[in-house]
């Protein structure tokens, strides 16, 4: 872990409960979904970091539970640091607050991950589908989801495929 | 389209008639600005100076569908977009032709998932594919000089209405 980082991570670790994870030198920090507006607002006004670099999410199913990982990855330039905060989240009807007030650029993320995850946004602004066309059903990102192409076509399945697929009649 | 519809049938009389329309047809073929994804590159290099299209009658491309006779689906179509290339080849007036540019607009090329089209046909009816990823320009106007072909074989029985 980079020397600065040590007491923004203390600082977070003393005032909510969190659990650290290292991989070479990224550092990731576990935090509740219901603290997570809290703890980007101390770390956007206290240590700035100033840009919400990227937020995801990641699906665990069948592996782990709970199932999706939210990830709010944030610089630093003024100090030239990176930090990973991770909020994990149930299957069954995920919910999480809103990171629009603290940064701006979270409105679309958060609108891809109602799209690609199911993740409801609590507090949007704006919550509809970005990427997805309007009407679809189901959520594409997910593990459960089908992946939804087109049998390959040999020689010996083309003719059954070709009067399967809908070609547009003028 | 009136007069193919009323003469279709009178035989000789028809066949210089057709000879003059479908000459015409071809050597001023003005296609629309379709472009969508990488394909758009390589129409755009074909239309240009060193592999010209302009000397086969694709003076210029127009970005409105109204006055455009050949629409180039040149690129990949998502599911998103699907309704709007529907919307724009409706909104062509007849005659009107469509090649599908590239892999992609042809069988949907190496993405086979949930967000694309599996070929632009699905949409359009489609005369020519061109086949490429992206098609090189002489790959493209190959394609349009093989379009002129089926134009010029093009016969007024077949659209004649008495």
């Amino acid at each position: 872990m980079d020397k600065k980082l040590e007491p923004i991570v203390q600082a977070l670790q003393e005032k909510y409960t969190t659990s650290i994870e290292e991989f070479r030198d990224e550092v990731h920090i576990f935090i509740e979904a219901e603290q997570i507006v809290d703890a980007l607002t101390l770390l956007r006004d206290k240590y700035d970091f100033e840009l919400l670099s990227a937020l995801t999410a990641t699906d665990y199913w069948p592996q782990q539970s709970p199932r999706f990982h939210v990830i709010y990855q944030l610089s630093s330039i003024a100090r030239n640091l990176t930090l990973q905060l991770r909020v994990p989240l149930n299957g069954h009807n995920p919910k999480l607050p809103t990171s629009t007030r603290v940064y701006q650029v979270a409105n679309w993320r958060e609108r891809e991950l109602l799209d690609m995850f199911g993740i409801e946004i609590e507090g949007h602004p704006d919550p509809r589908r970005i990427l997805m066309p309007e009407g679809t059903q189901g959520h594409p990102l997910r593990k459960d989801f089908p992946l939804g192409y087109e049998e390959p076509q040999f020689t010996f399945n083309v003719e059954e495929i070709n009067l399967r697929k809908p070609y547009a009649k003028d | 389209m009136g007069i193919e519809q009323k003469l279709g049938n009178m035989g000789i009389a028809t066949t210089t008639l057709e000879t003059v329309v479908n000459w015409s047809r071809t050597n001023a073929m003005w296609p629309m600005l379709f472009g969508l994804a990488c394909c758009a590159i390589e129409m755009m290099a074909a239309q240009a100076s060193h592999y010209d299209m302009s000397r086969f009658g694709m003076e210029l491309m127009r970005a409105s569908p109204r006055q455009s006779d050949l629409m180039i689906v040149a690129g990949r179509l998502s599911r998103k977009m699907a309704p709007v290339l529907r919307q724009l080849y409706d909104q062509m007036p007849e005659p009107k032709w469509v090649i599908a540019m590239g892999d992609c607009a042809s069988c949907s090329g190496v993405f086979n998932n949930y967000a694309l089209v599996q070929g632009v046909d699905e949409i359009v009816p489609v005369d020519v594919y061109v086949a490429g990823c992206p098609p090189r320009p002489e790959a493209l106007i190959h394609g349009v000089v093989t379009l002129y072909e089926k134009v010029k074989g093009e016969k007024f029985k077949d659209l004649a209405v008495t």
